[in-house]
């Protein structure tokens, strides 16, 4: 009785295809057994939004007259720094960027308080940005110096493109020392005093297609409010690690690189996100659709809270100086109850994931769903799996001596030497 | 029996003079120092917890309306821009007084005007500048 993603596209367009959140699955298994939800129900939905930091866009602004070549220049959004080694006129902005004038950690903890996140959120907001560049100039493309307002809608192309979203575990922050630090996992207070999560556990998208049964490149997904699709996995995608009998990873491992038109986002599903101490960053709201093609497939969308552990480390030292082990398991539904246990002290938890929006985002991507405008598609191919061995390997650092070089002579010093 | 979060700002010629000290002898108030703070220019700030009976609160708001100190309710120093919070719950297990809550099983993130008591410790902890407090 295994379907596939076209017999489930036929049923989308007629308005008839049954589609439930990854949060609703859980009781329509409970209520109709196994064998008959796999058969009733076509599409679980999922959704997730925290800070993502490997989140950018780029962006073809148009040519002005005369001509610039900002490619090898310097060009920034708002005084936030775009990389501009591309064509004459394609910039890529990063989430974490920061103003070459923000004091950063100097008296620490630095505020953050506008980097490249917050500029996507300005732009998809459809507010006036300031643009400005610097050249050196060329036959072909005369000018220097570029100072303009433009907004979204004037670029030729405005698409977000993140190299890695959507992990698929995450680890419990807390802090051993006893002094406050000031992480990405947010400030973190001494001697075990609070914890921090970042996943919306059964809602999130990957923990519903554990071993990327059904999620591959050309998903087509829920971006920022509009319409995106995976591009391949992540960078760091790490499915080699240790999982439950069910498949879940039990720390993080899977992520996703994705892309989609920002023209169609939104700025409710895409938010500038400053950390103390930390530094700027982009939350991003993002659901998958999980074709139920087996019970197998099933099985894995209808995993609770309860069935989903993740890693207990500490953010002031294990974290930074990369020293193996950990402080424990803990659930998701742990989590959520607001206090866990660490090293038999009880101790409150907070999330840096809303799990209120992935709720929200579920039932848009349900909703698109059920009104027929939006398709599932076949994936090119499938993420590379438990069984693939991928791996997320450290940096070998290795010394360079004085002197040393791998780039050749250019011309000039050679005429020199001559 | 009434309490009202009070925000009290002393213009610089009160500042050597015992007026929460009057408060409490004269007028039978309960006070609760919440924060206080002095300006370089020496202006005061005070926020308060005033706790009485409603003909001793009337009384001593008028004294402090004699004496030109500015009351204010708290409520007033404390913006929550809901618009901004994508509810995550990062101040939840920072906030001392409950004002910053999560809803269970919902996951609802809500902020309670009544709670707060300004104490600035969700400022630096919400990414999303979510909280902000005049004082």
């Amino acid at each position: 009785m295994a379907k596939t993603i076209q017999e489930i596209n036929d049923k989308i367009k007629r308005g008839k295809a049954v589609v439930v959140t990854a949060e609703e699955i859980i009781d329509v298994v409970k209520k109709k057994g196994r064998s008959k939800a796999a058969h009733d129900v076509d599409v679980v939905t999922t959704g997730t939004f925290a800070p993502m930091c490997s989140s950018g866009a780029y962006f073809n602004i148009g040519h002005s007259k005369p001509r610039m070549k900002i490619g090898g220049g310097k060009a920034s959004l708002n005084e936030v720094p775009v990389y501009t080694g591309l064509a004459a006129v394609d910039v890529f902005l990063g989430a974490t960027a920061i103003p070459d004038d923000d004091p950063r950690n100097k008296i620490h903890p630095g505020r953050f308080p506008y980097g490249g996140g917050h500029v996507i959120e300005d732009l998809v907001a459809g507010k006036d940005v300031k643009l400005t560049a610097k050249a050196y100039g060329t036959d072909c493309y005369p000018r220097r110096k570029l100072e303009t307002w433009i907004k979204l809608a004037d670029m030729n192309q405005a698409v977000l493109f993140n190299i890695r979203n959507c992990y698929q575990n995450y680890n419990v922050a807390v802090n051993l020392s006893d002094r406050v630090i000031y992480t990405y996992m947010g400030v973190l207070q001494p001697n075990l005093r609070n914890a921090t999560y970042c996943s919306a556990g059964q809602l999130s998208p990957l923990f519903n297609d554990p071993l990327y049964r059904t999620i591959g490149m050309g998903t087509r997904i829920f971006l920022g409010g509009g319409i995106g699709y995976v591009v391949d996995s992540g960078t760091q995608h790490n499915p080699t690690v240790p999982r439950t009998e069910k498949g879940a990873p039990r720390v993080g491992a899977g992520t996703l690189s994705v892309k989609g038109d920002l023209k169609q986002m939104n700025p409710r599903w895409l938010r500038g996100a400053s950390f103390t101490g930390y530094g700027a960053s982009l939350a991003v709201g993002l659901g998958i659709p999980i074709p139920i093609l087996n019970e197998e497939i099933l099985d894995y969308t209808s995993a609770t809270d309860a069935d989903l552990v993740a890693t207990v480390v500490d953010y002031s030292d294990a974290y930074p100086n990369c020293i193996a082990g950990n402080l424990g398991e803990v659930t998701y539904a742990q989590l959520k109850s607001g206090a866990i246990e660490v090293n038999g002290k009880k101790i409150p938890t907070a999330a840096l994931s809303s799990y209120a929006r992935a709720r929200e985002i579920a039932a848009i991507l349900k909703g698109w769903i059920e009104k027929g405008s939006f398709l599932l598609t076949e994936p090119v191919f499938l993420l590379p799996s438990a069984d693939s061995g991928v791996t997320f390997k450290p940096l070998n650092e290795r010394p360079i001596n004085n002197n040393e070089t791998s780039r050749p002579a250019t011309s000039q010093s050679a005429l020199k030497v001559a | 029996m009434i309490t009202k979060r009070l925000v009290l700002s002393f213009p610089p010629p009160l500042i050597d003079q015992p007026v929460t000290f009057e408060l409490v002898r004269k007028y039978n108030l309960k006070i609760n120092i919440l924060r206080a703070r002095i300006t370089p220019r020496e202006q005061g700030r005070l926020v308060v917890e005033v706790t009485g009976s409603k003909k001793d609160m009337d009384a001593g708001l008028k004294f402090l309306d004699e004496m030109k100190v500015e009351v204010k309710a708290l409520a007033l120093d404390v913006k929550f821009h809901d618009e901004r919070c994508i509810e995550c719950s990062a101040c939840t297990s920072v906030c001392p007084s409950g004002a910053l809550s999560v809803q269970r099983p919902e996951m609802r993130v809500s902020f309670n005007h009544e709670k707060c008591i300004a104490c600035e410790l969700c400022i630096p902890v919400c990414p999303f500048n979510v909280m902000e407090i005049v004082f």
